[in-house]
């Protein structure tokens, strides 16, 4: 978490005034007028030199590790209330509260361990290579996890709301998996087509609300949302006219199964699923922070999400930034989609390809910070949530939804530090 | 760029298009024309590639009705090509308004739409009966919670508070009914639960996105997330075990209004339905009369287009804010008991279907107005409800595509092909006290 949290320095030492703002509170958004952003670097520059120790109690590390306290609390409570085995128990609740006490342990203890068992390690098997599968299977989910959390995050350093990843991720898995099941190619030519016309129709329909943004000014929020639906029917359509993702004599609506040569290969061997999407997650990671903080465009696309104006100003093409950001997104969010159809579900394209990807997307992007190394472990966490998150259903009968619920509060929590501050009753952060 | 620090700046983090890039275009007067030309172009493309035969019937009454109204049998393609050619002469109509600069008058696009549907229901319906009581009922069910949606988004966002979150207070409300109907045995306290539960999910909105200036779109995206997971856990840990008893409510049945629902073709379209529909006819009036007419509905607008202004006058504005978001939450809650009250009876996973966000879309197609956002919800139902009917009668039509009708038109609504739709200006921007 201490990557992730801890209020970092931009990677440049850059003179930006607002730059510290955005490490305060990206969550909240630059929502201050330009007044306010001044206020707010003096500020930061005295919060610069305060003392460690008040930093490490009133900064944002903390307020994050409290956060994911505070939401696995909830989910705590949430085990014990629905528990049968606490209920029981809480009717001699007076006569014998210990009972109660270990009931409550015995159900919340039982249902992480089992969560570490299906995320990390597991001590029930002997082989060592079965312990160490979980923490294969983390990755696996991470890998989309973290390449739709750069997409969102990427959008969001220029200001701006990406929530069209199912849109994106639909229609470029349903473009990567039409070459996938389409044609016979040798496997050279056959995977990096694929992947590269997934991440181009991704693109598009990204690109499309950048550019809608750009020309009209229409909001990227409302036109993506608008745009996932439109990506969720036409995908369904397709699927029920064979030129397109139909099988042939089936009424199913799902695609016919990817070819072998358009496959991501799996990474350390066949007794494990993890594949290549993740080892492409980890490059888009590198890539994705090169761009921000060593490219011009990088530079363009964080002035533009400091100050549009100020940018228009400086000689910055405001629109065409929002237009190549979004596309740049989408394709990051396409290759989300891709992960999915030619690596974690072979088997054919339908129209819940997105697994819920598109949002989680979002969940991580804020918890990283929307910084690229951040997303990489904010991703593997939601990416251990979600593996763990089935093995705890398996096993203990607990819903895998429950995994939803400590993922949104996390994220609430996170983004209203003061909350979390009231809460333990911590000193403001305005406290000098 | 100090003298702009006065004014809410929509450009960080409302949902006002962005003065950075936004075109300071007026919206022309070509609008209509434009909109009539292109859709009676669809309707003739479709008449010149296909061919259709034999004769398509309109039913006009049900069974239980009064005085019945006769079947109306007309030939299928006579009918669409005079239809066409009756869409041809209004858009001339509306084509020489432009050019002698006159005023497009209101009758000028209704007429055309009921010639056009008429022209393209009796084209794709040839040779099979079309209901017309059952489309148009269909619609208004499927409306219903739209409308409730539509409502809630609109109050909260002319008070300035933007509500992505509408999809997890008509779920929540959908909950909540469910469990306390069946456990109280009464309908009408399953109501009372969702307004409850909805304006729950406006105060978790508003202590977020008002106390803590939190981003009002990622608080309203992350909400909906977390009534999802929430419902969704305990849909399986506790209502599906006891199903019996916290997930059985009854159903709430139609009640005619006694001569009202008499009416040939409106009656039973619009007066035998369940009380919670009637309800929700006060709750249209009451909201569109009191936004404008009152000082309550004064004081909403100023705390949504200037609330600096408004609290120069003494008006509090982040109080202000709450009451509304509360009352816009009830009554989005009291549109999700529509469905696991009226549509079905009990709750289930997810079954909104994500219908807070067509609600979204009706807001804003709505221009943020009472009145127009409910027709544009009644016209989303309409499109989804064709959908099906067509689907039904085996039309050519795929319903995919009637079915994303809602979102393209919100989507060439907010970027000004179809008229500019314009949000208030303090939309989405939290407002702090100096």
């Amino acid at each position: 978490m201490s990557e992730t949290d801890k209020p970092q320095p931009d990677d440049k030492p850059t003179d930006q005034p607002s730059s510290v703002k955005q490490d305060e509170a990206p969550a909240s958004g630059p929502d201050a007028t330009d007044v306010h952003v001044a206020e707010d670097a003096s500020a930061a520059r005295e919060e610069r030199s305060r003392s460690v120790l008040h930093e490490i109690v009133s900064g944002d590390a903390l307020a994050g590790v409290l956060a994911v306290f505070l939401a696995v609390f909830v989910g705590s409570v949430m085990i014990a209330a629905t528990d049968q085995g606490v209920r029981d128990t809480l009717s001699y609740i007076t006569a014998r509260p210990s009972d109660f006490f270990s009931a409550v342990w015995n159900a919340v203890s039982g249902a992480y361990s089992a969560m570490f068992r299906g995320a990390v390690y597991n001590n029930l098997v002997t082989d060592p290579a079965q312990q160490w599968r979980p923490l294969t299977e983390t990755l696996k989910f991470a890998g989309p996890l973290i390449l739709g959390g750069l997409g969102v995050g990427l959008a969001f350093r220029a200001a701006m709301f990406n929530i069209g990843g199912r849109g994106q991720m639909l229609l470029a898995g349903g473009a990567a998996a039409w070459i996938g099941f389409r044609f016979d190619l040798p496997m050279i030519i056959h995977l990096p087509l694929a992947i590269a016309v997934g991440m181009l129709f991704g693109a598009l329909w990204g690109g499309l609300a950048g550019l809608l943004k750009a020309r009209t000014g229409a909001h990227e929020v409302i036109v993506t949302i608008m745009l996932n639906y439109v990506a969720y029917y036409f995908v369904f359509w397709a699927l029920t006219k064979e030129w397109l993702l139909a099988t042939p004599g089936s009424v199913n609506p799902k695609s016919p199964p990817m070819k072998d040569t358009a496959i991501l290969p799996k990474v350390l061997g066949d007794r494990f699923n993890l594949h290549l999407g993740f080892v492409i997650a980890l490059v888009a990671v590198a890539v994705v922070w090169w761009l921000l903080n060593r490219s011009t465009l990088g530079y363009r696309i964080r002035a533009v999400g400091e100050n549009p104006r100020a940018a228009r100003a400086s000689g910055i093409n405001v629109g065409r930034t929002y237009t190549v950001v979004m596309m740049l997104g989408g394709a990051l969010l396409g290759l989300a989609g891709v992960n999915q159809v030619l690596g974690t579900v072979t088997s054919g394209v339908s129209v819940d390809i997105d697994a819920g990807i598109g949002f989680d997307a979002i969940t991580v992007a804020l918890l990283g910070r929307s910084r690229p190394l951040g997303i990489l472990a904010a991703g593997i966490l939601f990416g251990a949530f979600k593996a763990g998150g089935f093995t705890m259903q398996a096993s203990e009968n607990i819903s895998v939804d429950l995994v939803l619920v400590v993922q949104s509060l996390i994220v609430l929590f996170l983004a209203a530090p003061p909350l979390v501050r009231a809460i333990f009753r911590l000193p403001a952060q305005e406290a000098k | 760029m100090s003298t702009t620090t006065d004014h809410p700046t929509p450009d960080t983090g409302g949902l006002a298009p962005d003065p950075a890039v936004a075109p300071t275009r007026k919206a022309g007067t070509r609008k209509v024309p434009t909109i009539l030309a292109v859709v009676t172009l669809l309707l003739g493309l479709r008449l010149l590639t296909t061919s259709r035969s034999g004769d398509t019937t309109f039913r006009l009454a049900v069974d239980s009705d009064f005085a019945k109204l006769p079947d109306a049998v007309l030939p299928s393609s006579a009918t669409a090509w005079i239809m066409l050619v009756v869409c041809l002469a209004l858009t001339a109509e509306a084509v020489r308004r432009m050019l002698a600069r006159s005023h497009q008058p209101l009758w000028l696009p209704i007429v055309f739409a009921l010639a056009w549907m008429l022209g393209f229901l009796s084209w794709e319906a040839a040779g099979s009966r079309i209901s017309i009581v059952s489309l148009l009922a269909g619609a208004i069910a499927l409306a219903i919670p739209l409308v409730f949606g539509a409502l809630g988004g609109v109050l909260g966002e002319r008070a300035g508070v933007v509500n992505i979150a509408i999809d997890g207070q008509l779920l929540f409300g959908a909950f909540a009914a469910s469990i306390t109907a069946s456990l109280t045995g009464s309908p009408w306290a399953g109501l009372v639960a969702a307004t409850v539960a909805g304006a729950l999910i406006a105060l978790v909105l508003g202590l977020f996105a008002i106390t803590y200036f939190v981003d009002q779109v990622i608080v309203g995206v992350v909400l909906n997330v977390l009534v999802v997971g929430l419902t969704n856990f305990l849909f399986r840990q506790v209502l599906t075990p006891n199903a019996e008893s916290l997930n059985s409510p009854e159903r709430m049945r139609a009640l005619p209004i006694p001569l009202l629902g008499d009416i040939p073709l409106i009656g039973p379209i619009f007066f035998r339905q369940p009380a919670l529909v009637y309800v929700l006819y006060v709750i249209v009036a009451l909201v569109a009369w009191s936004l404008y007419r009152t000082r309550w509905g004064l004081r909403v607008r100023a705390v949504g287009e200037h609330p600096k202004a408004a609290d120069t006058v003494g008006i509090k504005v982040n109080r202000t804010r709450y009451r509304t978001i509360l009352l816009a939450g009830a009554i989005a809650g009291l549109g999700g008991a529509y469905y696991s009250l009226v549509s079905v009876s009990g709750f289930n996973r997810e079954m909104t279907g994500g219908a807070g966000y067509i609600a979204l879309a009706a807001v804003i197609f709505g221009k943020w107005d009472p009145i127009r956002a409910t027709l544009a919800a009644l016209l989303f139902g309409f499109a989804q409800n064709l959908a099906g009917v067509l689907s039904s009668i085996g039309a050519q039509i795929p319903p995919q595509l009637l079915l994303s009708l809602p979102y393209v038109i919100t989507i060439f609504a907010v970027a000004g092909l179809v008229g500019r739709s314009r949000p208030p200006a303090a939309d989405g921007v939290p407002y702090r006290q100096q």
